[in-house]
């Protein structure tokens, strides 16, 4: 079965998946670019716990912020972009038991003990 | 002597090779692991007393978990760097680049250890309060996955990397990029570590 990606990713990954000399600089520039926004992101993340608002808009902001950064690291340094069907099957399934695994606190909400 | 299969060259099946594919797969049981403490890090947080949480955390120095956030994400680059210049068969570059990797992880470890002491000095432990024994958790088991990753960082810069790209380059870029997609995970932990321990 095939999985629907956006061209923009294709041509990327196709790029990324190129491994000639001429490929390879444009990986460096790439890896170079990346770099420099996961290091702009990190200072962002600092200065966004500084502003005054819930925990709740705090923990949004700050897991928003992780998460681009993360997708950064997977796409491009750990080249997910242009990585084989196998791989990406591999993820999509450890994704879902990890958002399950998450989710596995909430069942506390339904523990009656300490309310007799 | 026969050769374990598909090392370095793809199979038909997959179109990846063994290696590769092997450590995608370790890296799937490492998202479990951190994820089954990340869900107990919720649940006790969602079970403390109202500003438990924010008093232990206020204890923490974000300056030097700023800087060490720096650390693994300039380690991460040179990383993806000497796997680059084994492609261009700069074994040169690939050393330089591999070794500012290796200083970058022993410098995380040297902030870690004046963060780690620095908190016992002020009889801080994992016992002290709840918060305390998730962050020592989540962080040593971190520390202990830097430590591993540097012995791999260190034996591919030794002579015996020397060795292996004279006599198979092919299989030392194969052994880096699957060291490189190991010491990303570590780094992609802490970029999630660092505003949940840290910042919030």
């Amino acid at each position: 079965m095939d999985i629907f990606i956006p061209n923009i990713v294709l041509t990327l990954g196709q790029i990324m998946s190129n491994n000639s000399d001429h490929s390879i600089e444009h990986h460096i520039q790439t890896y170079i670019r990346v770099f420099i926004a996961l290091g702009v992101l990190t200072v962002i993340t600092v200065a966004v716990s500084y502003l005054e608002v819930s925990f709740i808009e705090a923990f949004f902001l700050a897991i928003t912020i992780a998460s681009i950064k993360g997708s950064l690291v997977l796409g491009f340094f750990m080249h997910l972009i242009s990585e084989r069907a196998a791989i990406i099957w591999i993820l999509v399934a450890t994704t879902v038991a990890f958002i399950i695994l998450m989710f596995i606190p909430l069942i506390s909400l339904t523990d009656s003990t300490g309310m007799y | 002597m026969s050769s374990i299969p598909y090392i370095v060259e793809e199979r038909p099946d997959t179109g990846l090779n063994n290696s590769k594919l092997g450590v995608w797969i370790f890296l799937a049981s490492e998202v479990m692991l951190f994820g089954g403490l990340f869900s107990a890090y919720v649940f006790l947080r969602l079970a403390a007393p109202e500003g438990d949480f924010d008093y232990w955390g206020a204890k923490l120095n974000v300056p030097m978990a700023t800087f060490n956030t720096m650390l693994l994400i300039t380690s991460s680059v040179t990383m993806v760097m000497s796997w680059a210049s084994l492609k261009l068969k700069q074994f040169d570059k690939y050393k330089m680049y591999l070794g500012i990797t290796i200083l970058c992880a022993l410098g995380f470890l040297f902030v870690k250890y004046f963060e780690y002491t620095g908190k016992f000095h002020h009889g801080i432990y994992p016992s002290s309060s709840t918060f305390m024994g998730i962050y020592f958790t989540l962080t040593g088991l971190h520390v202990l996955h830097i430590i591993g990753g540097l012995v791999v960082l260190i034996y591919l810069w030794t002579r015996q990397a020397d060795k292996m790209w004279e006599e198979n380059p092919d299989l030392l870029a194969n052994r880096i990029e699957v060291t490189g997609l190991y010491w990303h995970f570590v780094d992609l932990v802490w970029i999630f570590l660092f505003p949940i321990l840290y910042l919030l």
